[in-house]
């Protein structure tokens, strides 16, 4: 009776372990058995300057850094998985969690620092601010007029159809939390989208769970652009291989700003650690210069944010599109647009 | 005078009771009425939010469809940052939503909107419900759009007012203790003005007081008035009774006085004369009392309201020494005045009568054949009229103790006397702002009285 009980919590261990789509995973032993488990979307290659940063001013904490989607890391908190600290770059879905009462309330002297529309009842903290761009490659559009609004991307696509056949990389909706985020935002905000989005449906768009493969594609001459690609990353890359191939354009009539947001899921063992990972988060994020981090402060100086956009809101209107309904109707629409094979 | 403290404080504290009262309950109106806006205004957002998300109803296929509108839950927003819950039920299958948020306890008719207070997810959130027919399919089905948000929006905006209020009241109650005491000190001025006036007034003024005064102080003041007119009359009495007694004391004593001189040189018998004499002396002795009496009462009845006139201090001491030399003469006393002109306000029937009883005393207690030295100088501001005599000086104990009514020095025995040459002196000299100085004369027996006085 004994063995089967035991069977039965392996086989459910095992069922949650695999529920988690894991991307990437990493641990950072520290001298004591106490461990922060973080789970987050961002790549390892961007966050573990933080983590190690974190790390140096607590040795004794070992930190576990597993990697997954958002849409994976909604399910996870949601279903009650075992995390201190959630970072993602899906708003809605953080909200969602924020506002379901999964998420544990933490106030210090640095969350009060943050701006008002940074953070939200004390349950989740916004730590970067990161703006939706389009990243094109400079070989592939030799000759061509670099567009500044979505209208000129639309002329520019429709004109130049050779072009950009199977060349124009964006997210897929249905599987990308972001992509999901970025495009129902930018759908409330501009008429523009939808005309996009059928241009480039009938150019034979490719579509990307994740920035980074995308931005890879067009360094590589694969995609003449990427469009919505989290310019963070765009930047990073760029700042990696300059090597001029890649350009990095924000669009002039609207851009979407995304907020990374942490919160402490309820089941968190380390509520303290995680909100001492949280003030540093946050005091990064309200920095002044960019400095070496691989993310941008939540007030970009120099050259970005002259637009004036503000980031997106953290509030209940962000659940609006996470409702079953409204999601199919949008991915109805969205597939209709995108897929006129 | 008992106080029983002061009407102003008493009015201030009053009105600033009142005050506090009324700021209290103010503040108590204005929190309650903060939280009741607070309150419908989230209703009403409510409302507005489920009534959004019903008019997007329809029917698709034969069954119903909605879209949840992004203005919907963004307006949620603009109260505070709250919880949002929302529910979307068709019959009693739910369409979307939260499948656990607590049923109202009134369902809406169709059109209509239901509120409620309910708790979810550990909180208490207010609830808004609107339902709608929508035909699916062959038949209307009832559709139930419940919006749900928590309270801490209400609670910080009422809570912020109810702060800002209690602001309010303080320095509303400050202004008020402020304006209490100016309206109480305000209110008593007439008051102040009466008093002021009263004693304003000299020590005889007794006319009535003829003031405008606030219906309140009217009977106080006719009392006034009635109890001035009182006294006035009660001090003519005792005016006419003292000129009475005066005249009344003294007349019979001159008539004994008068028949028994004349007895005296009548009889021949030695012990009948020494009776005689001894009877004289003890008139003579009274008259004296009974004038200083009267002096006593004349000087207390006319220091209240001195008259000042100019006096030449020389011609006074003349003319009183000139009137007390028949008496000096009896005791073979010389009287040697030494005196410069100096001139004081005053009135001369009292400083006469300092001066007689000042002099009389020292003929009084000086041994026969002496000399009484009256000197006169002037030094400064003060003149100083100087009386010596070559008696038995003041004696033992405190000089200055001399001027109390009634008062002897202790070698005064054998002497008779009433005790109140020196306290007449004394009040009148202080009734005219100047001093008497009491000491033993210098170099030797004898004492010194110095009556000193400002110079006009």
């Amino acid at each position: 009776m004994r063995r089967a009980c035991l069977a039965v919590v392996l086989t459910l261990w095992a069922t949650l372990a695999a529920a988690l789509d894991v991307e990437d995973h990493r641990h950072y032993p520290g001298t004591s058995d106490a461990t922060l488990r973080i789970l987050s979307t961002a790549d390892l290659d961007v966050f573990e300057p933080y983590l190690l940063e974190f790390q140096s001013t607590r040795p004794a904490l070992s930190i576990d850094y597993t990697v997954v989607s958002s849409a994976e890391l909604y399910t996870a908190i949601e279903g009650g998985a075992d995390f201190d600290l959630a970072l993602s770059s899906a708003m809605d879905l953080q909200f969602r969690l924020a506002n379901d009462g999964r998420a544990l309330s933490y106030r210090s002297d640095r969350t009060e620092a943050l701006p008002d529309w940074a953070r939200w009842r004390n349950l989740i903290f916004a730590f970067t601010s990161e703006p939706a761009v389009v990243v094109l490659s400079t070989d592939r559009f030799k000759g061509l007029e670099i567009p500044t609004t979505r209208q000129d991307l639309i002329t520019l696509l429709r004109e130049n159809p050779e072009s950009f056949g199977g060349a124009v990389g964006t997210y897929d909706v249905r599987d990308s939390g972001l992509g999901y985020l970025f495009a129902t935002q930018e759908a409330r905000s501009t008429d523009a989208y939808w005309r996009l989005s059928e241009v480039m449906g009938r150019l034979d768009p490719q579509l990307y769970c994740c920035s980074g493969q995308m931005i890879d594609d067009v360094a590589e001459g694969r995609l003449a652009l990427a469009y919505n690609v989290l310019g963070s990353y765009a930047a990073e890359r760029i700042a990696r291989d300059s090597g001029g191939r890649v350009q990095i354009l924000r669009m002039q009539d609207f851009a979407n700003v995304m907020l990374r947001t942490a919160i402490i899921p309820k089941t968190s063992d380390r509520p303290e650690d995680a909100g001492a990972m949280i003030d540093m988060l946050a005091t990064l994020g309200l920095r002044e210069e960019r400095g070496d981090w691989p993310l941008p402060p939540l007030r970009p100086s120099g050259t970005a944010d002259t637009t004036g956009f503000g980031p997106i809101r953290l509030g209940p209107a962000l659940m609006v599109y996470l409702d079953p309904l409204n999601r199919r109707a949008f991915l109805t629409e969205w597939e209709a647009a995108m897929e006129q094979r | 005078m008992i106080g029983t403290g002061s009407i102003g404080r008493r009015l201030t504290l009053l009105l600033a009771g009142v005050a506090a009262l009324l700021s209290v309950l103010s503040w108590w109106m204005v929190t309650g009425l903060a939280r009741e806006a607070a309150e419908r205004t989230q209703d009403n957002v409510l409302a507005a939010s489920a009534t959004t998300i019903a008019e997007t109803l329809r029917s698709e296929q034969g069954e119903v469809r909605l879209e949840l509108p992004y203005s919907a839950f963004s307006m949620l927003g603009a109260i505070g940052e709250d919880r949002v819950f929302y529910q979307v039920m068709a019959g009693d299958k739910l369409l979307t939503g939260y499948d656990d948020l607590p049923a109202l306890s009134d369902t809406p008719a169709p059109g209509q909107i239901a509120f409620d207070t309910g708790e979810f997810s550990g909180e208490a959130v207010r609830m808004a419900s609107v339902s709608r027919l929508v035909l699916a399919g062959t038949q209307p089905i009832p559709v139930k759009v419940t919006v749900a948000q928590t309270r801490n929006g209400v609670g910080t905006i009422s809570e912020d007012l109810s702060r800002l209020a209690a602001l309010l009241s303080v320095a509303f109650f400050v202004i008020a203790v402020v304006l209490s005491a100016i309206a109480a000190r305000t209110s008593l001025r007439p008051l102040n003005e009466i008093a002021a006036a009263v004693s304003r007034r000299g020590p005889s003024d007794l006319r009535p007081l003829h003031r405008n005064a606030p219906t309140e102080l009217a009977p106080l003041m006719s009392s006034l008035n009635r109890l001035m007119e009182r006294l006035g009359q009660s001090i003519r009495r005792s005016e006419d009774f003292i000129a009475e007694a005066a005249h009344r004391v003294r007349t019979p004593l001159a008539t004994v006085r008068a028949q028994a001189e004349i007895a005296l040189r009548s009889v021949e018998d030695e012990s009948e004369k020494q009776r005689l004499r001894q009877i004289i002396r003890a008139v003579d002795e009274s008259s004296r009392s009974a004038g200083q009496l009267l002096d006593h009462a004349t000087v207390t009845y006319r220091a209240d309201d001195l008259a000042r006139v100019p006096v030449d201090l020389s011609e006074l001491a003349k003319q009183t020494a000139g009137g007390l030399e028949p008496t000096a003469s009896m005791k073979d006393i010389r009287l040697r005045l030494f005196t410069v002109y100096a001139q004081v306000a005053g009135d001369p029937v009292l400083l006469e009568n300092a001066l007689r009883n000042v002099l009389d005393n020292a003929i009084k207690y000086s041994p026969e054949e002496t000399d009484v030295t009256l000197r006169i100088t002037t030094s400064g501001t003060e003149a100083r009229i100087a009386v010596s005599d070559e008696g038995p000086g003041l004696g033992e104990g405190p000089a200055q103790a001399l001027t109390e009514r009634f008062r002897r020095g202790s070698n005064t025995q054998g002497i008779v006397g009433s005790g109140l040459g020196l306290t007449i002196a004394e009040d009148v000299l202080s009734a005219h702002g100047g001093r008497l100085e009491l000491k033993s004369a210098e170099g030797g027996t004898g004492a010194c009285v110095a009556l000193v006085l400002p110079l006009s």
